[in-house]
This record gives C-alpha cells, structure tokens and sequence, in this order.
C-alpha cells in the first residue's frame, strides 16, 4: 500500500467517525442513536483492520474487529428492544422527553 | 487505480453515513445505514481481512438492517426525529475539533512495518486471544436472553391484580 492510499484510508476513517460523532450529538431519536452507533462502530473497525495491517499483523486486527462487531450486534439489539419498549410505554421516542416523563 | 477504488469507497461510505443521519424516516435511513455496511466491507476485503468483511457484510448490511426494520414496524415510521438540543454548529466545531485531535496525536505515529507473516484469523483467534471468544458467546448469550426478557409481553394474574 502507498502512501496515497494509505493516506486517502486515514481520511476516510476520520471521516467516518466524525459522521458518527456529529450524528450521535444531534440525534435524539433512540432509534436513530442506535443507527448512528452502528456508523461510529464501522470507523473503529476499519480502523482497527487498518492498524493491524499496517503494523504487519492483519491477523490480530481481524481477531478484535470481529469481537467489537459481536458487541456491536449485541449492542444494536438490546438498544431496539429498549427503545421499542420505550415507544409502549411512553409513546415516545425522544430521548429528552423521556427523562422528564414519570411512569 | 487502488487509491481511486479507496477513494471512491470511502467517500460513498460517507456520503450514505450522512444521508443516514439526515434522513427524517427512519425507514429510509436504514437503508443508507445498510449501504455504508456494504461499502465498509468491501474496503475491509480490499484490505485482505476477508473474514472480517464477511461478518460485517452478513451482520452489519443482513442481521442489523432486519431487526431495525423491525424495529421500524413495531414503532412506526412516523416517529420523526425533533430539532437537536444542541445546536448544529457547536456540534460540527466539537467533531471538527475532536477529529483534528486525533489526527494530530495518532498520524505522525504511523509507520508501516513490514508484514510478520500470513497468520490467519483462525489461529490468532484461537491461539492468542481465546478470551475474546469466551466474551463473544458470553455477549452473544446476554444479547439473545436480554431480547426475549424486553420483548416479551408481561403475563398478567388475575389474583394479583385483585389482590387475593
């Protein structure tokens, strides 16, 4: 891998990140924070499978990227099923409003 | 021709990561979600992590897109999302400046290292870091018994709602 490339990947992991941060600031949709999660979570992986490649031990990156992937999955699941049983019991999904709701 | 194919991977990855955040159904969203799991995967396999692509390929773009469909369908799609409490361009200086941040401390530590050797996922993982595979079944039990315990409705007795 050249520089170029290897310089265009950094950017795009950087990129990618500060799409899932920016979102994860703004959003107040619990579903859509689970969404926005997911994307933070693809920067990190790929940047995790990047550093193991370019420290010459894809191997290892691969083995902690597919573990984050699992806590990821695990993550995206209980979150929905919160938020779904968020939306029966107080009709909403807005964060904020939630947390000045009692019930 | 490899940096235009990185090129043009990220910056669609990007583009659909941002249409996913924008986007006011969530239904559509979860889409563009799905598109930029796709890109992230493939990037992955070009990277020569294969077996990483496949999972986030099956996982990310098969398995979380159905459950938040699901999601979508028990809740509705009409749960638009309201104005954000912080304002926009506060959070574009915090990401803005969080990422400057990172690039700063973490690119002049680059250095491309000579490759050790093909030592593949399988042994690495079974080898190396058996403790992640313990915590992989460990998560993956406590996400499936944690899902039947919240999605399952409460089964309501008579007695003591009555109070004998």
């Amino acid at each position: 891998m050249n520089m170029t490339s290897l310089n265009i990947v950094l950017v795009g992991i950087a990129a990618l990140f500060g799409v899932g941060l920016y979102g994860l600031l703004i959003t107040r949709n619990l579903i859509k924070i689970v969404m926005v999660l997911q994307i933070l979570v693809k920067g990190v992986i790929l940047s995790l499978v990047f550093a193991g490649k370019l420290s010459g031990n894809l191997g290892l990156g691969q083995s902690i990227a597919a573990t984050v992937i699992v806590a990821d999955t695990i993550v995206a699941v209980v979150g929905l099923a919160l938020a779904v049983q968020v939306r029966r019991r107080f009709g909403t999904l807005d964060a904020p409003q939630i947390s000045t709701l009692k019930g | 021709m490899e940096r235009i194919e990185y090129f043009l991977l990220l910056l669609g990855a990007v583009f659909f990561a941002y249409r996913a955040i924008v986007s006011t159904r969530i239904l559509v969203s979860t889409i563009y979600l799905a598109c930029v799991s796709a890109l992230v995967s493939v990037v992955l396999y070009l990277l020569g992590a294969t077996q990483v692509a496949v999972m986030e390929l099956s996982v990310g773009a098969g398995l979380v897109t159905v459950l938040l469909v699901y999601a979508v369908s028990v809740v509705g799609d009409d749960a638009l999302d309201p104005a954000s409490v912080i304002p926009k361009l506060l959070a574009l200086t915090v990401v803005g400046l969080a990422v400057f941040m990172i690039g700063w401390m973490v690119y002049p530590s680059i250095q491309v290292a000579e490759s050790k050797g093909p030592v593949d996922l399988a042994s690495v993982l079974w080898q190396t870091r058996v403790l992640d595979v313990w915590i992989q079944i460990v998560l993956i039990f406590s996400g499936v018994m944690g899902v039947l315990g919240l999605l399952s409705e409460r089964i309501r007795d008579p007695k003591k709602e009555v109070g004998l």
